[in-house]
């Protein structure tokens, strides 16, 4: 048993710090979450040129072969800097499909590009009716000769404005929450059909509601094996919950550095606020908060690594503990600022929506509750 | 990063399981897996055969008697003595007064106090709190005046844990109250409990039990060279004892053994009623104490390896009390919840093994439940209230 980090784990942490603390303070980030495309295409090509959207790829594929503790490391960084480049969407979420799914030919036309920074991805997980449940999909694909032909409704597809591919779940058997007869199709996102409505999130993110009305693919778009796609679908998203839970780790603890450095520096009644009491027990709470949390994030990496069967548990335990321990975390963050708390121009308040963001992504506290219960 | 145990901890891991199932007495089993308090011959019996397998202070470094054990080491075989719910060494020697002697104390008081701390043949008790200091500690008043030959002690210790067992009690005395802070007049003395003047008065607890006493001094004569280190550094040597104590609080084993009990009790039909598990709230609270427990495991973890990269246990050790601390009355609650009426009865003589099966009332570890219950509320106060070590955290790790 062994906590530290190797070599390559510690630069690639320290490449991404560095980034962030020269490259992109707060100011730089809404301005360019108030850009055009709500990030940076050419900052995504930096992170191409770093080596950061090669990361979880096998080395096979022109990837690095980065694991959980990479992921880790890397989405804790980025929650530090609030970065809206949308690395969820097409690394972790379309990515994780297409390097567990994808042939040979479907790597070269899209996995090298996502690697490259030259194509955006998304993963289309949600239907309007399913709430936080995966499995629920309505949307139908009917084999029509060598094609398949899409209907249907998909919400809140992060990244889903984007000009290169959807991941678009569909069912090509069985009822709408049967976890078999889901097909994962890689749907170019041009294709005729497609409706889009695209959205800014509350977090300055980006998603779409994307309606498919009679929209025809090859079969040759079929990812992995059709009619079991809900295992590479289960697995990415037990992923990409893994992945927010770090980046929120990252978060709560920029909020927990912030207020305490804010309660010494804001005077009132002629003293800084960090010496009343009633502030100082609740700071430290909230550092108990980010420790315990820290904890279930290492824990949780640490038994992903292994391949233990408990992986799964240990992902709703995390995620259980951000919606709960986190959003104190965050809510006494913005309490403590006071009104400045509250106000658009202060990190605090950005950080905490893209918190919230992230606690209701991928199923709340309630939810992974109850799946942690289903799961002991 | 790696959860996996390599091959030597695993083998580690086997051995102290070899040993817990030749040598953890079947009477003391008995009584521990019935809630049964132990004994004070109990409790030195099973210490004297950690001690003898050479497992008695498994904090301590090899050169004074300790195990030299790895934290991981540490770590497996406090899990494996939590997993058998074998009894834990008594803090107060090993755990307390041990390393303030190895590390504070000259030669001749290391060779003198630290052999029968190891084996046992010494039970000592701690002296801090006072009737008028509580989690004011620096307050304290029990005063030692500086003779000739001895210092003249008089005054009263107070929430004295098993002090009517104890040969010796490790105080905080006021030795001069002419100091710019009160913390700068205190020192810290080594006390036989046999000596004149020396008396102990129970305090019968919340449930009925007779756990911590007061300790009055009265024209006590203590010898010069039961001073350890230097005269009005007792705070500061104090305050390193209590972070190791705090250390000590976070108690994951014990928790993670009630826990496990706490499932199965509850997962059962009691009379062919609905088994807890079955109510929702029920559950949904049981799994929020295992997270909690979950991450409290990897936060010592965490610790005991920058422990053992060099950095002493510091303030952080706060964190661990504070967690450790409301973990235990999570599951008190929960224990007191399930048990539902069955934590009423009120019956402390079938606490007994040789109680009659027959006569007894309700179910024998589910009555427990509620006085556990009571006395554990202490946990949250004893050793710096958790307010206490709000108030160090804030100071000493967020710096306001």
């Amino acid at each position: 048993m062994d906590f530290s980090l190797s070599e390559e784990q510690s630069m690639l942490a320290d490449s991404i710090a560095r980034f962030i603390d020269n490259d992109y303070d707060f100011e730089k980030r809404q301005e360019i979450a108030e850009s055009e495309k709500g990030y940076s295409p050419e900052l995504w090509q930096t992170y191409a040129e770093l080596g950061w959207t090669a990361v979880p790829f096998a080395e096979d594929d022109g990837g690095l072969g980065g694991g959980p503790i990479e992921l880790m490391l890397m989405m804790e960084q980025f929650g530090r800097g609030l970065i809206v480049e949308p690395f969820l969407a097409t690394i972790v979420l379309a990515g994780g499909v297409l390097r567990r799914t994808a042939s040979a030919e479907q790597k070269e036309q899209w996995l090298s590009g996502i690697i490259e920074g030259n194509i955006q991805a998304a993963l289309a997980f949600s239907e309007p009716q399913g709430r936080f449940e995966i499995a629920d999909i309505a949307t139908s694909a009917k084999a029509d000769g060598d094609k398949y032909v899409l209907n249907g409704q998909k919400n809140l597809v992060l990244n889903g404005g984007n000009d290169d591919l959807l991941i678009i779940p569909a069912r090509t058997s069985g009822s709408q929450s049967d976890e078999n007869g889901i097909s994962l199709f890689a749907v170019a996102a041009d294709s005729t059909g497609i409706e889009r409505k695209c959205y800014a999130t509350v977090d300055a993110h980006h998603a779409a509601d994307i309606t498919l009305k009679d929209v025809h693919v090859d079969a040759a778009a079929v990812l992995g094996e059709v009619g079991q796609g809900f295992a590479t679908l289960q697995a990415v998203i037990d992923e990409a919950t893994f992945a927010v839970c770090a980046e929120a780790v990252g978060i709560m603890q920029s909020m927990h550095d912030k207020t305490v450095e804010y309660s010494k520096n804001r005077v009132q009644f002629g003293v800084p606020i960090g010496t009343f009491q009633a502030l100082q027990h609740r700071m430290v709470d909230t550092l108990m908060a980010c420790e315990q949390t820290n904890s279930l994030l290492l824990w949780t990496a640490m038994v992903k690594t292994a391949g233990d069967p408990d992986a799964r548990k240990a992902i709703s335990a995390l995620k259980y503990q951000i919606g709960t321990a986190g959003r104190n975390v965050a809510q006494e963050a913005v309490q403590i600022h006071g009104a400045m708390g509250v106000t658009w121009e202060m990190d605090i308040a950005h950080y905490f929506k893209r918190f919230t963001a992230i606690e209701l992504l991928f199923g709340n506290a309630d939810f992974h509750l109850n799946r942690y219960i289903e799961l002991s | 990063m790696d959860i996996i145990f390599s091959e030597e901890e695993l083998a580690f891991q086997q051995d102290v399981r070899t040993f817990l199932k030749e040598k953890y007495t079947d009477d003391i089993r008995k009584k521990q897996d019935s809630g049964i308090p132990l004994s004070r011959d109990d409790m030195i019996r099973w210490q004297k055969i950690l001690y003898e397998q050479g497992w008695a202070a498994v904090n301590w470094p090899v050169e004074n008697g300790g195990t030299g054990w790895t934290p991981i080491q540490q770590y497996i075989f406090d899990n494996e003595i939590g997993a058998a719910n074998a009894p834990e060494f008594l803090p107060f020697g090993v755990k307390m007064i041990g390393p303030i002697i190895y590390m504070f104390g000259n030669d001749e008081q290391k060779q003198r106090f630290l052999p029968d701390i190891l084996s046992s043949d010494v039970w000592w008790c701690q002296g801090y709190s006072e009737p008028g200091s509580g989690s004011d500690l620096a307050s304290l008043k029990t005063k030692a005046e500086k003779q000739a030959d001895h210092y003249l002690v008089n005054g009263t210790k107070t929430w004295t844990t098993i002090a009517q067992h104890a040969d010796w009690i490790f105080c905080l005395v006021r030795t001069s109250s002419d100091v710019a802070r009160r913390q700068e007049g205190i020192s810290f003395l080594l006390i036989d409990m046999h000596t004149p003047g020396v008396s102990v008065k129970p305090i019968i607890t919340i449930d009925g039990v007779q756990e911590i006493n007061e300790v009055h001094f009265e024209n006590v004569k203590v010898p010069l060279e039961n001073l350890v280190g230097e005269e009005g550094k007792g705070w500061t040597y104090g305050k390193v004892l209590l972070q190791h104590e705090r250390t000590n609080m976070a108690t994951v084993p014990r928790s993670k053994y009630r826990l496990n009990r706490l499932k199965e009790q509850a997962g059962q039909s009691v009379h062919g009623g609905v088994p807890c598990l079955d109510d929702p709230d029920f559950a949904r609270k049981l799994a929020a104490a295992e997270i909690e427990l979950k991450a409290l495991e990897y936060t010592e973890l965490r610790t005991l390896a920058a422990v053992a990269i060099g950095k002493a246990p510091g303030p952080e050790s706060s964190i661990l009390k504070i967690k450790g601390t409301m973990v235990q009355q999570m599951l008190d609650e929960l224990l007191l919840d399930a048990a539902g009426y069955y934590a009423l009865p009120y019956v402390p003589e079938q606490y007994d093994l040789e109680f009659p099966n027959s006569e007894r009332i309700g179910h024998g570890a589910e009555t427990k439940s509620s006085l556990k219950y009571f006395n554990n509320r202490k946990a949250s106060i004893y050793g710096g209230s958790n307010e206490i070590q709000k108030n160090v955290v804030a100071k000493h790790v967020l710096g306001l």
